[in-house]
């Protein structure tokens, strides 16, 4: 199992308000295959795509990718489990403005110490980005800025992909295309995906589906 | 965060600028006060000419033809180490007195009275009291200085019925030429003309005291620009809302104005509290090092002077509104529709950066230019005002480039995102590098030129004073037992004699030497004929000194009317002396000064013998011990002068550094809120926050350390500009310039450490960010 986590709590306190954003949350992905995580604005789903990244401790319960705790206390353990497994595709790209295309594309796969050039060429192909690799993130449009952010998640060879509306900014051609593309080459690489999406369409093309409510499964 | 800046910022630039101006002109009243001392300075004079004295009974005459004319006497009177110049006067004729004392309300009973009467300073009432002198304090009187009638002082110094000077009056009717026929012996002194040495010397000091303040200034200035700048993009999305919502531009701009104008005099006024704190801290050591080093008297203590306040707000308002005038014009082109974020302002400043790195190379080149063709004082300093602005301009893009070129060749991720994140920095932190460089150049240059001028002046003192002890003796006659008496201790008695003389039409002096080995192997010229020492002993031959040979364009070989008309054979530098200067062979000088005889001589003893030759003098011949002084004691003391302007310059250096590192960090701090969309991928990715801060603390090291690299010989260029340009034009003697890389190894130590200290906050702020502000980000958006 690549993804499995279970009973996850996660709150907020402000100074004189506690907001549960998740309450028991469980799921579970097996390689290869991809996840639709849908809700409205507010039940959770963003708070536990980053829980599952290592980006932030859940208050309770327990999450594991590739059998490595992600839920673990120290901060550079989390960081280096992140890198090594983990990929991690925004709704607003987040590419590094100052590094070229073909240096965003390899960051990743650098710190993973997973570089592989080859691969990254041929993710540079498949996205359609071999003519734009020495510019830098800003003379890209939207839709070959997320095909970049792609090409970077996946560049590193992870188990897991978690993508946070990643066409949420995108207009619906382009977001068709992308999402085409994240699919296939998920499957072909036998990369977990775990996807958050308003899209009920976007939703409908992966294996399985689940909606968050009131920060549990509904 | 920016109103912390911007008001910290303005206040530590009004502090150093007003600290340095209460500084200065605290010490150019004392001397102003000096000076007009019963309008001595201000006025003509009446002086006797060279081997002349002046009598009571050539005032007398000088009065009876009609001349309105006041005499004067001075006596230097020395009790347990404190020295205070007593000037006699006669109040019937003297001129108002500075200040508060109106002559007509002076105490005249008192004035006149057998017994004795002082107007005196507050710090000389110790050596009147022990006079057993009545006296009262005039509070405007200059330190170390008591007045008192003509005729108590000349009974008290025993100096019979002679004068030193006559004061003339405004008023006074009488044709100057027509003293030549009517008392030939006197000479008329043009107020122009007359001695301002004090000044002159002291200009030198307050001139690098001026310099400094005004470059930490520029340095608080560049704080301010960037504080105003950025927090106009912080603000920007605001000013959009306001301005769609139906607010004028005229408005607007009037309200940031009174925003601005606010800010700057609350910051101003804290600075102008700060900067007197720095003045009083510091003006005790500038006093020491101005009268040991000038004889200037300076009160230790600070006045509040309307001067120097009012100068640090006016600079504070006045630097304020040229810092925000970039801003106001962004402001009104500011587009209503277009969607701003901090980043543009960054992005906008590459733009900036390419036109300022352009700017940079003319003003270098302008420089280049100027440092071989400067001869005047404004010349000197177009020269440096071009080189440190163009240096500072240039340093952006020379830090662009050398960041891109290190991105270029390094392949790992981390070093590869770090040196491109670092020149992406660039533009954000441009302001405060270049004050850094500024303040490190300006260190660096100060510290060169003090040093080199300490190296100098003290080599130049082993050159001068070789003599182990100089004796002043009481009579001429005595100089003949002296020599029977010390013949078995004394190797060689060198005769110190001098006579008044014109050189190029200003006061000057001739001194007459003996050929003796003293002279030949140590005296310090700067320029030679061949056998300078066997050709100094003919009458028709003199060495001058450097300051002569400059202003007047002499060299060797030229001819000069002296003494006599004689040709130049060397030229020797003369430190410290701003006057004309000539050397002649003895037999020339006992020629042409047959009635002056030598009372002061430098002897040439043992080391070992200087205490018994001393006890001699003092036994035998009765010289009082200030009639002898010991070289070791004056070079002891020369450099006890200098450690005092050390201690001066280098607090200046260290509040100035100060400026600059806060400087790094409130840009540090400000660009790190804006940072944070580039650092949260970064963390995303897989690089842990500790890393983050790390790294923030190891750029401002690396961009500090380069920043360092390239301050260094800028401020070596501004230290020989201030010794080869600045200094000959002003003071008319040029400095040879020596290398200190021990102590510059030891100020880019601590510009390094000063860059830790200011990068260690923000990048402790970025080690510890909360994970949720770095997950805002990326939920930006929704």
């Amino acid at each position: 199992m690549i993804l499995n986590a279970q009973d996850i709590h996660k709150g907020y306190e402000t100074a004189d308000l506690r907001t549960d954003v998740l309450r028991g949350v469980s799921l579970a992905l097996e390689a290869g295959q991809s996840l639709a995580l849908m809700g409205e604005s507010g039940s959770g789903k963003s708070t536990l795509l980053h829980l599952i990244a290592g980006l932030d401790v859940p208050d309770r319960g327990e999450i594991a990718v590739d059998s490595q705790v992600m839920s673990h206390p120290n901060d550079t353990k989390r960081a280096e489990l992140r890198r090594q497994l983990v990929g991690i595709i925004f709704q607003q790209f987040n590419l590094i403005p100052s590094l070229r295309i073909d240096s965003n594309i390899a960051f990743q796969a650098h710190l993973a110490g997973r570089y592989d050039a080859d691969w990254c060429a041929k993710l540079a192909t498949r996205m359609g980005l071999s003519a734009h690799l020495e510019k830098y993130p800003e003379a890209l449009s939207g839709g070959q800025q997320q095909r970049v952010a792609i090409a970077r998640a996946l560049a590193a060879k992870p188990a897991l992909i978690l993508a946070d509306e990643p066409t949420g900014n995108l207009d619906e051609e382009t977001a068709q295309t992308v999402l085409t593309l994240l699919l296939e080459i998920t499957r072909e690489t036998n990369t977990a995906l775990l996807m958050v999406t308003h899209s009920a369409t976007h939703a409908s093309a992966l294996d399985q589906q689940l909606t968050l409510r009131s920060g549990k499964i509904a | 965060m920016q109103l912390f800046t911007l008001l910290m910022g303005l206040a530590l630039a009004t502090a150093l600028w007003s600290g340095v101006q209460a500084i200065n002109s605290e010490a150019r009243a004392s001397y102003g006060a000096a000076a007009a001392q019963v309008a001595q300075g201000q006025s003509d004079q009446i002086v006797a000419r060279a081997d002349e004295s002046m009598s009571v009974a050539d005032y007398i005459a000088l009065r009876r033809l009609g001349w309105l004319v006041t005499p004067q006497i001075e006596h230097r009177l020395e009790m347990d180490g404190e020295t205070v110049r007593l000037l006699g006067i006669e109040p019937l004729t003297a001129p108002n007195l500075p200040g508060s004392f109106d002559m007509q309300t002076l105490p005249m009973d008192q004035f006149f009275s057998q017994s004795g009467f002082a107007l005196v300073s507050e710090d000389s009432t110790k050596v009147i009291e022990a006079l057993d002198w009545g006296f009262e304090i005039a509070p405007n009187l200059a330190a170390g200085t008591a007045i008192s009638d003509i005729g108590s002082i000349a009974m008290l110094a025993e100096r019979g019925d002679t004068l030193d000077r006559l004061i003339v009056l405004g008023n006074n009717a009488q044709d100057p030429a027509m003293l030549e026929d009517i008392a030939p012996h006197l000479k008329y002194l043009n107020a122009s003309s007359g001695n301002d040495d004090i000044a002159r010397l002291t200009d030198s000091f307050h001139l690098n005291l001026t310099a400094f303040g005004l470059l930490s200034f520029a340095v608080g200035l560049f704080i301010v620009y960037g504080a105003i700048g950025l927090a106009f993009e912080q603000r920007r999305t605001m000013f959009r809302t306001l301005r769609a919502l139906g607010v004028s531009l005229r408005l607007l701009i009037t309200l940031l104005l009174a925003e601005l104008l606010i800010f700057a005099t609350l910051a101003g006024l804290f600075g102008i509290m700060l900067g007197y704190l720095i003045a009083a801290t510091l003006l005790p050591d500038v006093a020491a090092t101005l009268r040991g080093l000038y004889g200037a008297e300076v009160a230790g203590t600070l006045q509040i002077r309307a001067s120097w306040w009012m100068s640090g707000l006016g600079m504070a308002i006045g630097g304020t509104l040229i810092a925000s005038i970039g801003t106001f014009l962004r402001l009104a082109r500011l587009p209503l529709m277009e969607a701003g974020t901090p980043q543009a302002w960054a992005q906008a400043s590459q733009k900036v950066m390419i036109y300022l790195g352009l700017l940079g190379c003319i003003l270098l080149g302008v420089a280049a230019v100027l440092s071989t063709l400067a001869s005047s004082l404004v010349q000197g300093f177009v020269l440096l005002g071009c080189l440190l602005i163009g240096a500072a301009f240039l340093l952006p893009l020379t830090l662009d480039r050398c960041l891109a070129l290190l991105e270029r060749i390094t392949k790992r991720a981390l070093p590869q995102w770090f040196w491109s994140d670092t020149r992406s920095q660039v533009p954000g932190l441009s302001m405060a590098l270049m004050a850094l460089l500024l303040a490190i150049a300006t260190n660096v240059g100060v510290s060169t030129m003090v040093s080199s001028f300490r190296l100098t002046f003290t080599g130049w003192l082993d050159q001068r004073l070789v003599s182990e002890l100089y004796v002043t003796l009481d009579t001429a006659e005595q100089a003949g037992d002296m020599r029977r008496l010390l013949a078995d201790d004394v190797t060689a008695f060198l005769p110190i004699v001098s006579a008044k003389i014109e050189l190029g039409g200003q006061p000057a002096e001739v001194y007459g030497v003996t050929d003796h080995s003293t002279y030949r192997d140590h005296w310090p010229l700067l320029e030679a004929a061949d056998n300078v020492w066997d050709r100094l002993q003919e009458p028709e031959n003199a060495l001058i000194n450097e300051q002569f040979a400059l202003r007047s364009e002499l060299a060797v070989g030229d001819r000069v009317e002296g003494a006599q008309r004689q040709t130049i054979v060397g030229v020797y530098s003369d430190y410290g002396n701003p006057a004309p200067q000539m050397i002649i062979g003895m037999e020339a000088f006992a020629m042409l000064y047959p009635n002056i005889e030598p009372m002061r001589f430098g002897l040439r003893v043992a080391p070992e013998n200087i205490a018994r030759v001393s006890k001699v003098l003092r036994k035998d011949l009765g010289l009082p011990p200030d009639a002898m002084v010991n070289q070791a004691r004056i070079k002891a003391l020369s450099l006890g002068i200098f450690e005092q302007t050390f201690t001066v310059t280098g607090a200046l250096n260290i509040l100035t550094l100060s400026v600059a590192g806060f400087s790094i960090m409130m840009s540090l701090l400000t660009l790190a809120q804006m940072r944070l969309p580039q650092l949260a991928p970064i963390w995303a990715l897989g690089v842990t926050r500790a890393q983050l801060g790390r790294l923030e603390l190891i750029r401002s090291v690396v961009l500090a350390a380069v920043v360092t690299c390239l301050a260094v010989p800028l401020g070596l260029a501004l230290s020989w500009v201030l010794l080869a340009v600045v200094n000959v034009a002003a003071f008319g003697w040029q400095l040879p310039m020596f290398l200190f890389p021990k102590s510059y190894l030891v100020l880019s130590a601590i510009a390094l450490l000063a860059a830790i200290i200011a990068a260690a906050w923000p990048a402790q702020r970025l080690a510890r960010i909360a994970p949720h502000q770095l997950l805002q980000v990326f939920s930006g958006g929704r």
